[in-house]
């Protein structure tokens, strides 16, 4: 990213691709999934709601849900990261898939709302490795964890 | 007491009535078979898509369906429900859902301990060998103690019986 003006450029794409992704995955809106972007960093959001209960004696979220909701994560940061990065002239031809993933849940889902951020470990020519982590009240106190693989399909440049 | 899958049946179907999530995904729980097994349907559903491309379920519908269903396979092992929290769940996606068709899921507890269960799951639209995924997931029991809620409900059914 030698170039400031390409790299401010890609940014804002960045976040408008980002906004575009969740605005057209129909599970993304039924979830009430948001993001918001600061710079490369993307902390994605999950509004408590109350379809979103799995527990209704304790109560807590669905693990199923946060499961989802970070993969959803993971997705997102591919989509930020392709943006990012798009200035070395290789692009994603379509929305990554998910190989495997394997979910932590380390405390329960209360119900208020939950923050994710995902890491990606590598980002290769075909699997990326994501790595998640979703959080409510303090985000070193991680209520579940995410680590997956993720098919990519560049585009021919 | 050890229930009969009839009335984990009952039992289940209220569990998924009074859990919201279950409700607004339509989950539905087709039965039991001996030996830890809880068969489990999602209907398809254009919101719950995740790829407007082709239409095919979001990934996250699948997990969730695999968590609830791995959760009801543990009631059958154990014989009666109890209170559980995941641990763990190792999903493979295999291939992509066919759109407009339902999900099932048939997830088989093989292992229960006095404080763990382990439960395999496989998701598919067509034929329980042609999974759309597959999971392996490890719950911890009694977690929070006491007895689950809609218990009511069966003893209510016993009681008529």
């Amino acid at each position: 990213m030698s170039d400031p003006v390409q790299a401010a450029l890609a940014a804002d794409t960045a976040g408008e691709r980002l906004q575009a992704m969740l605005a057209r995955v129909p599970y993304a809106r039924f979830l009430g999934i948001r993001a918001e972007l600061a710079g490369d960093e993307m902390t994605a959001i999950l509004p408590f709601a109350p379809h979103l209960i799995g527990n209704p004696a304790l109560p807590a979220i669905h693990g199923g849900v946060l499961g989802a909701f970070m993969e959803l994560t993971a997705l997102a940061q591919l989509t930020v990261a392709q943006e990012i990065g798009a200035a070395s002239g290789e692009r994603l031809a379509r929305q990554p898939k998910p190989i495997d993933v394997t979910v932590e849940y380390l405390r329960s889902g209360r119900p208020v709302d939950t923050f994710a951020r995902a890491h990606i470990t590598r980002m290769g020519r075909r699997i990326a490795n994501v790595r998640v982590e979703a959080w409510q009240s303090a985000r070193a106190a991680p209520i579940a964890a995410l680590h997956g693989h993720f098919l990519l399909t560049l585009a021919d440049t | 007491m050890v229930m009969t899958p009839k009335n984990l049946k009952v039992f289940s179907s209220a569990m998924n009535a009074g859990t919201p999530q279950a409700v607004a995904l339509g989950i539905e729980t087709l039965g039991f078979e001996d030996g830890g097994v809880a068969i489990l349907q999602v209907p398809y559903r254009a919101e719950l898509v995740g790829d407007p491309d082709t239409g095919v379920i979001a990934g996250g519908v699948v997990t969730t369906l695999l968590d609830h269903a791995c959760g009801q396979a543990v009631y059958a092992a154990n014989g009666q429900p109890i209170v559980i929290a995941t641990l763990d769940l190792r999903i493979d996606y295999m291939r992509p859902a066919e759109p407009g068709k339902a999900i099932l899921c048939r997830a088989h507890c093989y292992k229960i301990t006095r404080s763990v269960a382990f439960v395999r799951a496989s998701a598919y639209d067509d034929h329980v060998d042609d999974p759309v995924a597959t999971a392996q997931a490890a719950f911890m029991l009694n977690s929070s103690g006491g007895k689950p809620a809609h218990m009511d409900v069966v003893d209510k059914a016993e009681g008529a019986a």
